[in-house]
């Protein structure tokens, strides 16, 4: 039998900024909890100095932030920024909720590593967090 | 078990099951004049007034704000023109939170979600043009509500429209940004003085304006059931009731300008009963719990918006017939005010084409459906009934519950309603998922091929840049004294229960920002912070 790593992942759902629709990020975490992932949730008004910082504290797999006010576009590469000043390049990355299209590239360029626009499939995250996971 | 039907179980958005038929046993016991009587007339079941839209249709205020002030003027002014009767503004997060344009947290946020206003320069500038004593204005802001009411005043003031011409609404709904929407920024204390300083100031100075809108669309759009929304948002307007007792005044003398704000979801009877049952509440909790004599202290007059929620990025022309079902709902439910979205809301805020749409809805349903010849035409529906009172019946169950946690700010401090609203949330994504409930265009008649929608509203990044050296601007060239004055006049103020409302107004007079007054207040008052739950 293969060996198997009993370690669960450890998933960081943030958000970002001044934006306080969080009920996207909440149904995201607890799905991931359901699904038997490890969750941390940061609450509202995290800046990305926080968000850095406690994605190393808690040695997370992956960063999920949820966007809905416009902001993504500064504040997730600050954040992208300051982890990989840190030596954390190998958390996954993940974006939600109101993201325009045209926007995308520059996220994906900045180190997102998939986008999750409105109505996307909960399993359908869970499974792309499973299979895309780096550590 | 049921045979021969599509499914075993039948439930709309809110999961509560639904017979096959309603009839005469379904509403046992049913009294007319008890439970209904005539439109205008108490308990207001069906209706505030005896000939509704006969007399007077409904306001027609689509939600507006982006960019800076000279944007949302332009947008207002193109709004009027194609036959809007009320205006309503959106403002951006910093300014929902009390932050200038140039705050280190304002950074990628400025304009992005409404209107920047950081000084009464921004109001001057966004109602350019717009005559105060003709048209009514509705801000949705809550902590810096007041500071957008004292804007307005002075903007009257300057046009020659004395304070009681002026008639609006500003938001002001504490309860529900700490149970829903999060933009709050002191603790409960503080933030409730706020809200009764501004309905005492109001009864005796501004006497046309809505000093609270007390609001279920946020607990709603958060993940609440229909009977959670009525009864967390009534339960919250008992309590600004309470409190406006408490601070000394007489419940007669402010309740009358109270309002409601619901939301309009897609589940059709439910909706319509909702706010049937919302008005029959208010009215007997008024007069019978709080001992109000006047009429109109009894009567729950409400703006609807229709679910945002509810709309879809996937095939997004259809939150077009989404909301014409929403608004006709809200309309069949007797409202005041109505918002009908935008069918690109799910993907930005609304660009011109699609925001004239949702306009038009509005008129046609108005000029052309019939509807609004008749006060109130679902009297009497065995299911609408039936709907009514258990709504009603619902909404008494969750009133003892929050009263056997101590209260709504209780209830608020041990995350009782966050908790409430986020299982309410997930529940229903799960529906979604397993297809329990069918959303067309996304788990049910998905188009594969689809192409991203690209037409839609952007703002000009150079928005918060102009806005910055504007903020700094006034900074500069305002008499620093009296500004200086103005402000620490306030902070002594607050440090006392004098109405601050004079010492606000003067503040803004002197061109004092919206950041600094928020500001000196954290200093003084401290800021909340929830325990977030899911």
């Amino acid at each position: 039998m293969e060996a198997v790593s009993t370690r669960k992942i450890r998933v960081l759902v943030a958000k970002l900024g001044l934006d306080a629709h969080d009920r996207g990020a909440k149904v995201v975490a607890r799905a991931y909890r359901d699904a038997g992932f490890e969750v941390i949730y940061t609450g509202l008004y995290q800046r990305p100095e926080a968000v850095a910082a406690a994605a190393i504290q808690e040695d997370v797999d992956v960063v999920a932030i949820s966007s809905l006010a416009g902001a993504h576009g500064v504040l997730i590469p600050q954040l992208i920024q300051l982890l990989r000043e840190q030596g954390a390049d190998d958390i996954l990355i993940l974006a939600g909720g109101i993201i325009p299209e045209d926007e995308v590239p520059a996220l994906l360029e900045a180190g997102v590593s998939r986008v999750f626009g409105p109505g996307s499939d909960l399993d359908e995250i869970i499974e792309y967090t499973k299979v895309n996971v780096k550590r | 078990m049921a045979t021969g039907e599509r499914k075993e179980r039948f439930a709309g958005v809110s999961d509560r099951p639904v017979k096959r038929f309603y009839g005469p046993d379904d509403i046992a016991g049913f009294d007319y004049e008890r439970d209904l009587g005539d439109p205008g007339e108490y308990p207001f079941t069906r209706g505030v007034h005896p000939t509704m839209y006969r007399g007077k249709l409904w306001t027609m205020r689509q939600f507006a704000g982006f960019g800076t002030a000279e944007e949302t003027n332009a947008r207002f002014r193109y709004l009027l023109e194609q036959g809007q009767t009320g205006l309503s503004t959106a403002f951006d997060m910093p300014t929902l939170l009390g932050y200038d344009s140039d705050h280190p947290y304002a950074n990628g946020e400025v304009g992005k979600l409404g209107v920047a206003i950081d000084s009464l320069r921004d109001f001057e500038i966004l109602f350019e043009g717009i005559p105060l004593d003709k048209v009514s204005t509705s801000m949705t802001i809550n902590p810096p509500a007041s500071i957008m009411l004292a804007m307005y005043l002075v903007v009257a003031e300057r046009q020659g429209v004395s304070w009681d011409q002026v008639s609006g609404t500003i938001q002001n709904d504490i309860l529900k940004d700490y149970i829903a929407q999060k933009t709050y920024i002191y603790p409960p204390g503080p933030s409730m003085r706020l809200i009764t300083d501004v309905m005492a100031f109001c009864a005796r100075n501004v006497p046309r304006w809505n000093t609270i809108s007390i609001s279920g669309y946020h607990i709603r759009e958060a993940g609440a059931t229909a009977a959670q929304e009525l009864a967390f948002t009534l339960a919250d307007g008992m309590a600004y009731v309470e409190a406006g007792i408490k601070a000394g005044l007489d419940v007669d003398e402010f309740a009358p300008r109270l309002s409601f704000f619901f939301d309009v979801h897609n589940d059709f009877f439910e909706e319509i009963a909702k706010f049937r049952a919302a008005r029959r509440i208010w009215a007997r909790v008024m007069r019978d719990r709080y001992g109000a004599k006047n009429p109109r202290s009894w009567m729950l007059r409400t703006h609807a918006q229709t679910a945002g929620v509810s709309l879809t990025a996937q095939q997004p022309e259809n939150n077009i017939v989404r909301v014409t079902l929403q608004a006709l709902a809200a309309v069949l439910g007797g409202t005041q005010s109505l918002h009908t979205n935008s069918y690109d809301e799910a993907l930005a805020l609304p660009s011109e084409e699609a925001v004239r749409i949702a306009l038009r809805t509005q008129q046609i349903i108005a000029e052309e459906s019939g509807v609004a010849n008749v006060v109130d035409p679902l009297a009497g529906s065995y299911y609408v009934e039936h709907l009514t009172n258990k709504l009603e019946e619902e909404a008494y169950e969750i009133f003892a519950k929050i009263e056997a946690l101590g209260g709504v700010v209780a209830a608020i401090e041990k995350g009782w309603f966050q908790q409430q609203i986020a299982d309410s949330a997930y529940r229903f994504q799960r529906r979604v998922m397993n297809g329990d409930y069918r959303v067309v265009g996304v788990n049910a008649y998905a188009d594969p091929d689809e192409k991203p929608t690209t037409n839609i509203l952007k703002v000009n990044p150079e928005v918060q840049r102009r806005q910055i050296e504007r903020v700094r601007q006034v900074r500069q060239e305002r008499d620093q004294k009296a500004a200086a004055a103005a402000l620490a006049e306030l902070r002594r103020a607050s440090q006392t229960s004098e109405n601050l409302m004079p010492y606000i107004i003067a503040c803004v007079r002197n061109y004092c920002t919206v950041g600094e007054i928020c500001g000196m207040w954290r200093e003084v008052w401290g800021e909340y912070r929830e325990e977030s739950v899911y």
